[in-house]
């Protein structure tokens, strides 16, 4: 007795995006690990020294988290109102701050008290860093200055006023002490020297300047604002390279992978986009649950941090190599699978005595009651709305099973106004999918041939065949144009190829056989 | 001396094991089926077939148990005998000659007599016919005294049954069922109207009586089961009706206690009803395929059904299938040709629907089935279900292409091709790739490609949408997600050419060559580089078959058309080398040599030609092998070469050659040729070693030379002479010394110097002009082998005079213009 074969499900080529090498590498990180701050988490800053602590500016506080701590390692909490921008030194050493009050505070990293505080701004500063040498401090305010400070006397050595509009980002050269740029709301970005008084570069990037990123090489300047990415050439003097529009709201932070071969950028709308950085196309993309607003790689890509505006900061760490493998190993160890290799893999002793029972084949619903014959029920359930929209092909398949076995007539017909108005849905969703269409065209004549005497009592079944018409006459339209575009090419590629002589070995056979026959004629004689 | 028989013409198997009900013996151990022309004797157990009762000449047309012997059975056939056997032995007891019958279908015992269904030729009527049986000892008896018991009866034998062991008998016919009872010598007749109200047909086909009781269980065409009681009353009789199936019953059977009833029909589902509980009813579902027969064994545990695919059925009381004894199926058409498994030598064709059998053709076995389609099978008349219309193997077997198609009224013709690989550790098939819609239309034809050195696997296939395809083997990595799928089959190349269907295609042996027929031309492609080298045509009609010579003759294609030709191009001067006019339907090529093998239809009849492509006289021919005309055949490679030196018989030493019979009814299908059987007949004192075989082969090639003029004209060359192979096939040391042998051995050589000069003269003219050979080719090979009259051979030497004075010619001619 042979056991009931299960309906075949076709299986389709999938069109989804093709898996690269970025999707695997990208997609290799484990579960989010996600803290809760005290407000919108403006800034995250890495420290440059082992064991990479990162430095998480939220609302009054700035947290310091280990790289595997899910509670803060240190807290300063002196801010007499919002923080902003926190920093390390290059030594990781020190930590540096703006804040709400226009104050900006230097700290020690093992300390808690501030060790030295900038006077000078006349607004909040939501811009700080510190230059190459390590003693002196850049800060950018929203009184439109930047301004230089010397770490070891607290004074101001320089400002500079050309901004026109808010200053909320800016980066130091790492290989120039004296070098900064600072970017504004005013849609410019200005290079400065330290040595002169004024700017000696000005990029325009065309809206509010949100943030700035320098290649390691610093030939190269990322520079985010609005919905766009900009490249700048800074050793063509400042010239535009590419302009990138990915993100559908406010790009707020950038980022480069540790490589230097990829850039990430963040966005308000929820996105982080991964860039290649030789041809700028997106080659990956992070989903988040809310607008981000600050964002951080670890050294050597270990983990990647996103500060949101729910305040919550979200940490991903890559998996290492031996978990990426244990992955597959302990999915098949969930409970469900467990109930079905149990006793499995025994294997049996000696003087065992082995009882055998006949495995239990698992059915779908809908082959248990094609099993049964009930036609219209498996019907019914293949088209659940689960199954109708997300596996249409397993609808199809028991659609095509029912032909097959000379019963969709059957199964179609004594359908009320609900049932038929959810049979035409699915027709109308999928009838010109090419892969369905063979199937689903001969239900649909049959639907029309048995429902043709109700049609003009129900409105909704009315209004669903009306536009199963126009569907169709649109397809038919659409294909019409497509076989004229093919007959279009193939006199194309019938003119361009070029002619060749067929042997003429017939007509040569044919004088053989004459030659034959007059040599027989010779014999005669 | 040594003596020869003929090549004869052997059935091989495939004969029907369920052309009626299988008997089970009282210990359960055995079941007995009548199957051709003897009674196969099975294993209930094991599967295995213990013996076969042979000895009836015509189709054993039914088996049943001595009732006073438990270890006897009876037997009858349509040749008019009745044979009883001891089947334990396989040892044959009596036989019992009605020389009045003419034909007994099928018969049933009483306690002293059998009786018999015979058909009167005379009358043209069935008859009910006791036989009694003379208790003499003689092995041959023959019976005169014949009583007719019941006249008038259906041809069916299920029809006919013996009541409360044997009170009385019921038989029905049509609508009629007729009970006669033997003590009171009176029968009573009950009538059924024609149709009832639904439309449904009261015919009854098949009846069966209760062991106890006085019950008689009639089943309908409609699926209606009557039970009839009050029968031995003219007018107060009742029914009851039973109703589960939805198309006619075939077979009814009461359990040997009388507590169960079991029916089966086409739905193959065994049903069984408790009697005087007939709405409990059990089901033992997906039996395969339509039901024939059901019988229960004597002590009731074991039923076993016959299935119209061929196959017996034995099931442990209505509860597990314990084993299927399967015979070869053979269903409506064999649509896939007739293929040998490389790997296991097994015979592969259309078994069960939508399935492949794989016959093991030496054990008359069936090895398995492979399923195809892979979907459950409704049983139900009138449904167009997938079939599997063409299937081909690769060079190793470690490759199988079908095709399946289904075709309904007014739908799309639905086609599916699939790849087979052979899984090592499972040794069978798995599914590798399915491409469904490979074309548009019918695929008409489908080769792979044979080269073994080749580095890639390929498949073609031809389409009657005016394509062919080339399907190849890919393992591209980047294609898939995971590394895990291996390879699979995409396709590389379609080709087309003006817009004509292409019929047939065909690989030559090297794998260099595609030869894609497109009705009456024939293209020939490189698979290389997909470039078209050259086409053939050879005017009036379309191609019909394709073959590539092998070995030697790789050079020729041959082919065959609508219009009863046979050509043969070369194709290294791409022109017709001959051709002759036969109707030929199949054209086989054996792979292991260079012989080619014709099938021939003519006057109602098929004749075998064995030829090789190079040669214009066939190796071997035959007249009416079979009426009717051969479609199927292939060439099996034998598993040991043979070592035959006959001329006629050579071309089997390699390979045998299998053919279906035209569809006849009841005969096995399965035919095959034999080589001679080897006779040896020793004369006086002399030993018969190799050397007195090759120096008495030798005398008598010479007493034979002389007689046939033509044939020593036109022998083989010295190499390829018999007596050449067997001084060089015999080992060393049993060959007598070398100067003994040596003057025997330069005469060989030297078989009529002149004629030997000549010959390779004539060789070497045919390198520039093919014109006489081909003309004497042109002929029908037939006419070629009985020999020419002394006339032909003059002009033959005319011609060869005339072509060397023309060859003269040419040599001082051109020096003469020189200078």
């Amino acid at each position: 007795m042979a056991s009931f074969k299960p309906t075949k499900v076709q299986v389709y080529p999938k069109l989804g995006e093709k898996v690269t090498q970025d999707t695997l590498y990208w997609k290799n990180y484990k579960a989010p690990v996600q803290i809760k701050e005290f407000g919108a988490i403006t800034n995250i800053d890495f420290s440059p020294v082992a064991p990479h602590n990162f430095a998480v500016t939220a609302f009054t506080r700035i947290h310091i988290y280990g790289p595997f701590s899910q509670e803060p390692v240190k807290t300063f909490t002196r801010f007499k109102d919002t923080a902003y921008c926190g920093r390390f030194r290059s030594d990781g050493q020190l930590l540096v701050a703006g804040c709400e009050d226009s104050v900006v505070r230097l700290f020690d990293v093992s300390g808690k008290v501030a060790l030295r505080m900038f006077k000078g701004h006349t607004k909040a500063v939501h811009i700080t860093d510190f230059t190459s040498d390590r003693y002196q401090i850049l800060t950018g305010s929203d009184d439109y200055t930047c301004r230089l400070w010397d770490i070891p006397n607290a004074t101001e050595l320089n400002t500079y006023q050309e901004h026109t509009d808010y200053i909320r980002c800016g980066v130091t050269s790492k290989l120039n002490r004296d070098l900064f740029i600072t970017g504004s709301y005013d849609h410019t970005l200005k290079l400065f020297d330290a040595r002169a008084d004024k700017s000696v570069m000005t990029m325009d990037h065309g809206q509010p300047v949100e943030s700035l990123l320098l290649y390691p090489s610093e030939g190269l300047l990322v520079s985010a604002g609005g919905r766009h990415v900009k490249v700048w050439d800074l050793l063509k003097g400042g010239q535009p390279l590419v302009s990138l529009k990915n993100h559908h709201k406010t790009v707020t932070c950038l980022c480069l992978s540790s490589s230097g071969h990829r850039l990430l950028s963040a966005s308000l709308d929820r996105h982080v986009k991964v860039y290649n950085t030789t041809n700028y196309k997106v080659v990956h993309n992070f989903d988040y649950a809310a607008s981000i607003l600050s964002l951080a790689l670890a050294p050597d890509d270990e983990s990647i941090v996103v500060g949101m505006t729910n305040s919550i900061l979200s940490i991903k760490h890559r998996k290492s190599l031996d978990e990426s493998k244990e992955i597959s190993g302990q999915q098949r160890r969930q409970p469900s699978y467990r109930v079905f290799v149990k006793g499995k893999n025994y294997v049996p002793k000696q003087d065992d005595y082995l009882v055998s029972k006949p495995v239990k084949q698992h059915l779908a619903k809908y082959d248990k009651q094609l099993k049964k014959f009930n036609v219209s029920k498996a019907l019914d359930t293949a088209l659940e709305t689960w199954t109708r929209l997300r596996k249409p092909e397993i609808t199809v398949a028991v659609i095509k099973e029912l032909d097959r076995r000379g019963t969709l007539k059957n199964a179609l017909a004594g359908r009320d106004e609900q049932g038929l108005a959810r049979l035409l849905n699915f027709l109308i969703g999928n009838v010109v999918d090419p892969r369905f269409a063979p199937v689903l065209v001969t239900a649909a004549e049959m639907i029309l041939d048995i429902y043709q005497s109700v049609i003009g009592q129900s409105s909704v079944v009315d209004r669903q065949l009306l536009r199963l018409q126009e569907l169709l006459e649109r397809e038919i339209d659409y294909q019409q144009d497509l076989l004229e575009v093919l007959g279009m090419l193939d006199t194309m590629f019938a003119s361009s190829l070029p002619r060749k002589e067929v042997n003429l070995h017939l007509s040569k056979r044919k004088t053989e056989s004459i030659n034959s026959d007059r040599e027989e004629d010779a014999v005669g004689q | 001396m040594v003596e020869h028989g003929d090549i004869r013409v052997v059935h091989r198997g495939g004969s029907k094991i369920n052309f009626r009900e299988p008997v089970i013996t009282h210990d359960s151990r055995y079941l007995l089926c009548a199957s051709g022309e003897c009674v196969k004797v099975f294993s209930t157990s094991t599967e295995e077939c213990i013996h076969d009762l042979r000895g009836h000449t015509g189709l054993v047309t039914g088996v049943l148990l001595k009732p006073s012997n438990h270890l006897q059975v009876y037997s009858c056939s349509a040749d008019g005998t009745v044979r009883l056997w001891d089947y334990t032995d396989g040892i044959l007891i009596k036989v019992q000659l009605d020389s009045c019958i003419v034909f007994a279908p099928v018969f049933a015992v009483s306690v002293i007599a059998v009786i018999i269904l015979v058909w009167k030729a005379g009358h043209n009527l069935f008859q009910l016919v006791a036989v009694d049986l003379p208790q003499s000892g003689d092995q041959l008896v023959e019976a005169r005294e014949l009583s007719a018991v019941l006249s008038d009866v259906s041809s069916n034998p299920a029809a006919i049954v013996f009541g409360r062991g044997g009170e009385y008998i019921a038989s029905a016919n049509g609508l009629h069922l007729e009970v006669y009872f033997f003590k009171k010598q009176k029968s009573y007749r009950f009538s059924l109207k024609e149709d009832n109200k639904k439309g449904g047909k009261n015919t009854v086909t098949c009846v069966a009586c209760h062991p106890k009781d006085d019950c008689i269980a009639t089943g309908h065409e409609d699926g209606k089961i009557r039970l009839w009681r009050n029968f031995n009353h003219k007018k107060e009789y009742t029914y009851s009706t039973l109703h589960w199936h939805h198309s006619a019953v075939s077979s009814l059977c009461f359990t040997p206690e009388g507590t169960n009833l079991l029916s089966g029909g086409m739905e193959s589902v065994l049903v069984q009803w408790r009697y005087n509980q007939e709405s409990e009813r059990d089901f033992l579902p997906r039996l395969g395929s339509a039901i024939t027969h059901i019988t229960v064994s004597p002590d009731g545990a074991l039923f076993c059904t016959s299935h119209s695919d061929n196959k017996i059925t034995i099931i442990q009381s209505c509860v597990k299938v314990s084993a299927v004894i399967q015979g070869l199926v053979k269903g409506e058409s064999v649509r896939t040709d007739m293929m040998v498994d490389p790997r296991s030598k097994s015979l592969v064709l259309n078994g069960k629907p939508g399935h492949l059998q794989f016959y093991s053709l030496p054990r008359d076995k069936l090895l398995y089935n492979l399923d195809i389609v892979q979907q459950e099978y409704i049983h139900e008349s009138g449904l167009e279900q997938f079939e599997v219309v063409k299937a081909a193997f690769d060079a190793s077997g470690s490759w199988l292409a079908t095709v399946e198609e289904r075709k309904q009224k007014d739908a799309e013709l639905e086609l599916n091709l699939k790849l087979w690989a052979f899984d090592e550790q499972t040794q069978s098939f798995v599914l590798n790739t399915t491409i469904s819609a490979p074309h548009e239309a019918r695929i008409t034809a489908m080769c792979f490609c044979h080269a073994t050195d080749s580095q890639t696997t390929m498949l073609v296939s031809t389409s009657k949408d005016g394509h062919f395809k080339a399907w190849q083997l890919v393992s591209d990595r980047a294609l898939y997600r995971k590394a895990e799928f291996g390879p699979s089959w995409s396709c590389d190349f379609v080709g087309a050419y003006h817009g004509l269907v292409p019929e047939c295609c065909c690989f030559s042996a090297d794998g260099s060559l595609l030869a894609v027929s497109f009705q009456e031309v024939v293209t020939v492609w490189s698979p290389a580089s997909w470039e078209l080298l050259t086409t053939l045509s050879q005017p009036p009609k379309a191609v019909r078959d394709l073959c590539f010579g092998r070995l030697s003759c790789s050079k020729y294609l041959l082919g065959t058309t609508a219009n009863n030709l046979l050509c043969c191009w070369n194709l290294l001067t791409c022109s017709l080398e001959w051709s002759t006019s036969m109707d030929i339907s199949l054209l086989l090529a054996d792979p292991l040599t260079e012989n080619m093998a014709a099938f021939c239809c003519q006057a109602g009849s098929t004749d075998l030609f064995v030829f090789k492509p190079s040669e214009p006289r066939p190796v071997f021919s035959q007249k009416a092998v079979c009426s009717g005309k051969v479609t199927r055949a292939v060439f099996a490679p034998r598993e040991e070469m043979l070592e035959s030196c006959e001329e006629s018989s050579q071309w089997l030493n390699h390979s045998q050659l299998y053919f279906l019979t035209p569809d006849l009814p009841v005969f096995p299908d399965i035919v095959i040729f034999l080589p001679p059987p080897f006779k040896l007949v020793i004369d006086d004192s002399v030993a018969m070693t190799p050397f007195y075989l090759l120096l008495g082969k030798h005398r008598q090639q010479e007493d034979a030379d002389p007689l046939s003029g033509l044939s020593a004209e036109r022998r083989p060359l010295p190499q390829c002479s018999v007596a050449i192979k067997e001084l060089l096939q015999t080992p060393a040391h049993v060959l007598p010394s070398t100067s003994f042998l040596c003057s025997m051995f330069v005469q060989s050589l030297l078989i009529s110097e002149t004629k030997h000069v000549e010959e390779e003269m004539e060789s070497e003219k045919e390198e520039e002009d093919s014109e006489g050979e081909m003309e004497s080719s042109t002929q029908r090979p037939e006419q070629a082998s009985l020999g020419g009259q002394a006339a032909p051979a003059l002009t033959k030497a005319q011609l060869r005079e005339l072509k060397r004075v023309k060859k003269l010619d040419h040599s001082w001619f051109p020096g003469l213009l020189h200078s």
